[in-house]
């Protein structure tokens, strides 16, 4: 056996059945393509229960049905659309430049997926498990920004262009305050791996880091739920479209499959946002305990999957609920937000939390 | 291939680069170009196409970066001649081109028209068409407001704002309809009265408006009005003295914004207003919150009016001395009315004949949009259109 020939080994009875059936060196590659595809089938699926679900919810927001032709209570509709916008004509603008204008919608949607690819869905349902995980989600989450500023620079279109040196100035700026409260994370959890952090939340509800310290949690939980949704473009962060002001922002000239993928780009990312919420507070896939003796054996009993994506979808929730709600902040007020508000207050957090740790009150 | 692309993308940069000489300046701009190489300065489009400016204006505003230098509006999208058409057409007749000046003000406006032929020949109008007025034209101001506070929200990034808004404007619509058949383009007043009596559900569908309204208002101020977002985002903002609302013939709910105590239905009352008691709001800075509030007031004030009216509303005619033709005798004739928007004229000089010889209308919206480059340079884009949208402004009347 060469144990060396994954990099990450598939640990569930899949990745096993494949290792007992094949010599180790196809089923390194048989495992890979294996959880590729089960990646690419995820965000595709994601996609269409995102679109649709956050339709709905702004629907029952808004005194409406939302769709509810194509299909029972409109099912189908996020299918519909994508046939919709793959058939639609691509147009591109004069003067825009043809290479990264085609190639910055493809951007988001491949941030989402490589930050997929380390999330922790259940014990042994994850593609890969790097020691540095927390920093590999930083730097794979450029990605997203990149795409929106060569989107709005290749476009050859003012509104564009603002929304894309909009977007460029807002991320940048709530990365940092991201990158503090996932350090404040990995200071309390002993590791950057993402599964590490889950496994260091192990217990009750009152061993998620966001009830673990009083508080400490909840308050970073809650900017890094402000910081987040600035980093995602959504209201009232979404200046970067701000649809009444730029027409459409950065995604003002896009059409048919390039605005299609924005959109998935946009959704998909919140998803991920929101798992990576629920690795960093809220106990990963452990089922929520309550340390009660008879609620506690049938709660257990609940697949460690299920209680992710419960918790990443109540986060999605969350987010479309400030989306729907509030109305959207200024440029200015949004660095006024984090430049002066967020970032000392997370400073001050993490001195908080280093004390903790010094003083072993961080289990 | 390359060589048109790269060409175009020249010209498109030549045409809006920084150092346009001075006589190059797009139309309408005043301050001369920037002295500084370092300068950012650059020209957008806001509209004719755009989602902000409800419907066909046009702002051409010269930005450095993000912030407003100068705004310079430019009008005729949506110029149909009304006052042209209005020489060849009889008073009555023209009751229904009116409503096409301010869509959502349109019995303000046939009011206004109808008060000038009454005027001209001195014709009264029966007790019950008086209160049927007052009525409608506060359930119009109501709906006009209530479209303004949705659309305000869409335009500072809420949508759902809308909807709500949406939902209790239906309710006075559907008054609408069932009075006179159309939501919109109503065409109901004439000289005397009005063109119908009011079916007898009138008045306790009235009465549902009002409990709805009240029950609501108030939620509305919670969603929208006391936001932290909403207050950072108008506190402060399109600072409007006094001098400049005056100097620029700024009405209705722009002016009172400012502080100045003017309401054509308290200073110079037509109808009967002058037997309802309400209170005109009156904003004290000038900054776009006090223009929203006194817009959110005026809904109570409505109310108020409307709830004295339902209890007091008589029996009676409709209508007096209804005539097919209308000739006013020569001379000119000037009414004006207060319409959800602000003070609107209408001037008539008459040559004898059945149609106007001349006719004038002297719309709120027009005035208001004027004081836009005042209030808004200075400003980032996002208040641009918080201003616009705060100056309540309805296109088809700027142009008519």
């Amino acid at each position: 056996m060469m144990p060396s020939a994954e990099l990450y080994p598939v640990n569930n009875f899949i990745g096993d059945a494949v290792r007992s059936l094949f010599p180790p060196h196809v089923a390194a590659v048989i495992n890979g393509l294996i959880a590729l595809l089960s990646l690419m089938a995820l965000v595709g699926s994601l996609g269409a229960v995102l679109i649709y679900l956050e339709r709905k919810v702004s629907a029952h927001f808004q005194l409406r049905f939302g769709p509810m032709r194509v299909g029972p209570h409109g099912l189908l509709q996020a299918l519909a659309d994508g046939i919709k916008a793959i058939f639609k004509e691509i147009l591109k603008p004069e003067g825009a430049d043809t290479f990264i204008f085609f190639l910055a919608p493809l951007l988001p949607v491949s941030a989402a997926f490589l930050i997929l690819a380390i999330i922790p869905f259940d014990h042994h349902l994850q593609v890969a498990d790097p020691a540095g995980g927390v920093l590999y989600v930083l730097g794979v989450s450029g990605l997203s920004v990149l795409g929106i500023l060569l989107a709005g620079w290749a476009s050859n279109n003012k509104y564009s262009l603002l929304g894309a040196m909009r977007s460029g100035a807002q991320m940048v700026s709530f990365e940092i305050s991201l990158a503090l409260l996932m350090l404040l994370i990995v200071m309390l959890s002993g590791t950057a791996s993402l599964r590490g952090i889950v496994l260091a939340q192990q217990g009750t509800i009152f061993d998620w880091w966001i009830f673990k310290l009083p508080f400490l949690g909840i308050l970073a939980f809650i900017m890094y739920l402000v910081a987040s949704t600035a980093e995602l473009n959504r209201t009232p962060f979404d200046i970067a479209e701000a649809e009444s002001e730029l027409t459409g922002g950065f995604a003002t000239e896009y059409s048919g499959i390039g605005f299609a993928m924005f959109f998935l780009g946009e959704f998909v990312n919140m998803f991920v946002s929101s798992c990576l919420v629920t690795t960093f507070f809220l106990g990963g896939f452990h089922a929520p305990l309550f340390g009660l003796p008879v609620i506690d054996p049938i709660l257990s009993l609940i697949p460690g999957f299920i209680c992710f994506f419960a918790k990443a979808f109540l986060i999605v929730f969350l987010y479309m609920w400030f989306r729907w709600t509030f109305p959207r902040v200024r440029v200015d007020q949004l660095m006024y937000l984090e430049w002066r508000i967020m970032l000392p207050a997370n400073l001050l957090l993490l001195m908080l939390a280093g004390l903790f740790v010094a003083q072993g009150w961080a289990g | 291939m390359l060589d048109t692309e790269t060409n175009n993308k020249a010209m498109i940069t030549q045409s809006f680069s920084n150092d346009t000489p001075d006589t190059q300046l797009p139309e309408g701009f005043r301050l001369p170009p920037p002295d500084d190489e370092e300068s950012e300065e650059f020209f957008v489009n806001i509209g004719p196409q755009h989602p902000s400016t409800h419907g066909v204006l046009r702002v051409v505003v010269r930005l450095n970066g993000e912030t407003v230098v100068e705004a310079v509006p430019h009008l005729g999208y949506i110029h149909r001649g009304i006052e042209k058409m209005a020489e060849s057409q009889t008073y009555i007749q023209n009751i229904h081109l009116s409503d096409r000046l301010d869509y959502l003000s349109a019995f303000s406006n046939n009011l206004c028209l109808c008060m000038v032929v009454e005027q001209a020949l001195d014709i009264g109008v029966p007790e019950r068409g008086e209160y049927i007025r007052v009525i409608v034209s506060e359930l119009q101001r109501l709906q006009s407001h209530l479209l303004w506070w949705g659309v305000l929200g869409m335009d500072m990034g809420g949508f759902s704002t809308f909807f709500y808004g949406f939902r209790e404007r239906e309710l006075i619509n559907d008054i609408f309809e069932e009075m006179c058949g159309a939501r919109l383009t109503v065409n109901y007043f004439r000289p005397g009265g009005s063109s119908l009596d009011v079916p007898d559900t009138f008045i306790p569908r009235v009465k549902n408006v009002i409990s709805a309204l009240r029950k609501v208002l108030d939620e509305y101020n919670n969603l929208l009005n006391r936001n932290i977002i909403f207050l950072e985002r108008t506190k402060g903002i399109g600072l409007m003295s006094k001098e400049t609302a005056l100097s620029y013939g700024c009405t209705g709910g722009v002016l009172r914004g400012s502080g100045i105590n003017y309401d054509v239905r308290k200073n110079n009352p037509y109808s009967i207003y002058n037997q309802f008691d309400f209170d005109v709001p009156l904003g004290r800075v000038g900054d776009s919150y006090d223009r929203c509030q006194v817009r959110m007031e005026e809904m109570e004030q409505s109310l108020r009016i409307l709830e004295q009216a339902v209890v007091r509303f008589p029996g009676g005619p409709h209508r007096s001395q209804p005539k097919q033709n209308y000739k006013l005798p020569k001379g000119s004739y000037y009414s004006q009315v207060e319409t959800p928007r602000g003070l609107l004229g209408v001037y008539i000089v008459s040559d004898g004949g059945t149609t106007p010889y001349r006719l004038k209308y002297r719309s709120p919206n027009f005035s208001n949009l004027s004081v836009l480059n005042e209030i808004a340079a200075g400003h980032k884009v996002a208040d641009l259109i918080t201003i616009m949208s705060t100056l309540d402004l309805v296109i088809p009347d700027i142009d008519r």
